[in-house]
């Protein structure tokens, strides 16, 4: 993966750009399943991998396939994102270790969840009954966001049609 | 792409089993992984790909973008509706225990109603972006 970010970062040819984030895209993929969060990998393949390079490769035909050189020495924002980068790693020491039963995040709601869904929920994917019954606000939420995403790209991009009387 | 004998019969066998697969994810998202935001994508990447071997026109013509925009609203009315409903049966918003006389049962209703909701909008959006880029394309300005 670090190695198909650094040809990302390196190469001016776009084409190739897009091919490797698909790739990139796989390779969290299998990050995810080997985390077992097997919904989360399923979107990253199908999004990431799949529609966004489609997507690219649509906005890469408007344009030239070559990245034009910078005015500027990338120094500066080379530095910001290394130092937050920095932070940011920083901070995950801080956290629980991976899988600890004992992380803050296991023994607040999600022990409730996972014994009393079979009760009250009966479904077998945890990750559909929290989704969708015990977090169905932020779902809807989501659901909201997405199509106020696509309403947004209808806005910008739509083209005034020429009126028949002209 | 449109002429290359290749592409358009792998397409033509392949998409049945995307669509296929889609709706499986959809309806199977209670017991493996999967679901509606899932589902959409494959089914919307089902069209997309038509699209992308047949052309626009010929993907326009299957699914209109009248349809695609109404998709998009319809999702989120079908979530919403789902909640409505909750406090119409006597519950709070979004409640689900209230859509069968069982309580489990309707969790269930509640689930696959709201899931189709996120599938619908989800696809709708994806499919109205890629026309969006799409068409752009072929300017005749």
């Amino acid at each position: 993966m670090a190695f198909t970010l650094l040809v990302i970062a390196r190469s001016r040819n776009l084409f190739g750009v897009i091919v490797l984030s698909g790739l990139y895209s796989f390779l969290m993929a299998t990050v995810m399943v080997a985390m077992d969060a097997v919904d989360v990998a399923m979107t990253e393949a199908s999004v990431g991998a799949g529609i966004s390079t489609v997507l690219f490769l649509g906005a890469l035909y408007l344009c030239k396939s070559e990245e034009a050189r910078p005015l500027h020495k990338p120094w500066l924002p080379l530095v910001m994102s290394l130092s937050v980068g920095a932070v940011l790693i920083y901070g995950t020491l801080g956290l629980p270790e991976f899988s600890d039963p004992k992380a803050p995040i296991h023994v607040h709601v999600a022990p409730r969840y996972l014994n009393e869904m079979k009760q009250e929920v009966d479904v077998p994917n945890a990750v559909t009954a929290v989704l969708a019954s015990y977090r169905g606000y932020d779902t809807l939420g989501e659901t909201t966001v997405v199509f106020t995403a696509g309403a947004g790209v209808i806005a910008l991009l739509r083209r005034r049609r020429k009126s028949p009387v002209a | 792409m449109r002429n290359d004998l290749v592409l358009r019969v792998v397409a033509k066998l392949l998409i049945p089993f995307i669509l296929l697969f889609g709706l499986y994810v959809q309806f199977h998202g209670d017991f493996g992984p999967g679901g509606g935001f899932q589902a959409g994508v494959i089914l919307a990447a089902a069209v997309i790909f038509y699209g992308l071997i047949y052309g626009l026109a010929d993907a326009l013509k299957l699914v209109p973008e009248a349809v695609v925009e109404s998709m998009m609203a319809l999702g989120v009315l079908i979530y919403g509706g789902v909640g409505v409903a909750g406090l119409l049966l006597g519950g709070n918003y979004l409640d689900y225990f209230v859509l069968d006389s069982n309580s489990v049962l309707g969790q269930h209703r509640g689930i696959f109603w709201v899931e189709i909701g996120v599938a619908t909008t989800v696809s709708g959006v994806m499919l109205k972006i890629y026309y969006m880029f799409a068409d752009r394309g072929n300017v005749d300005e």
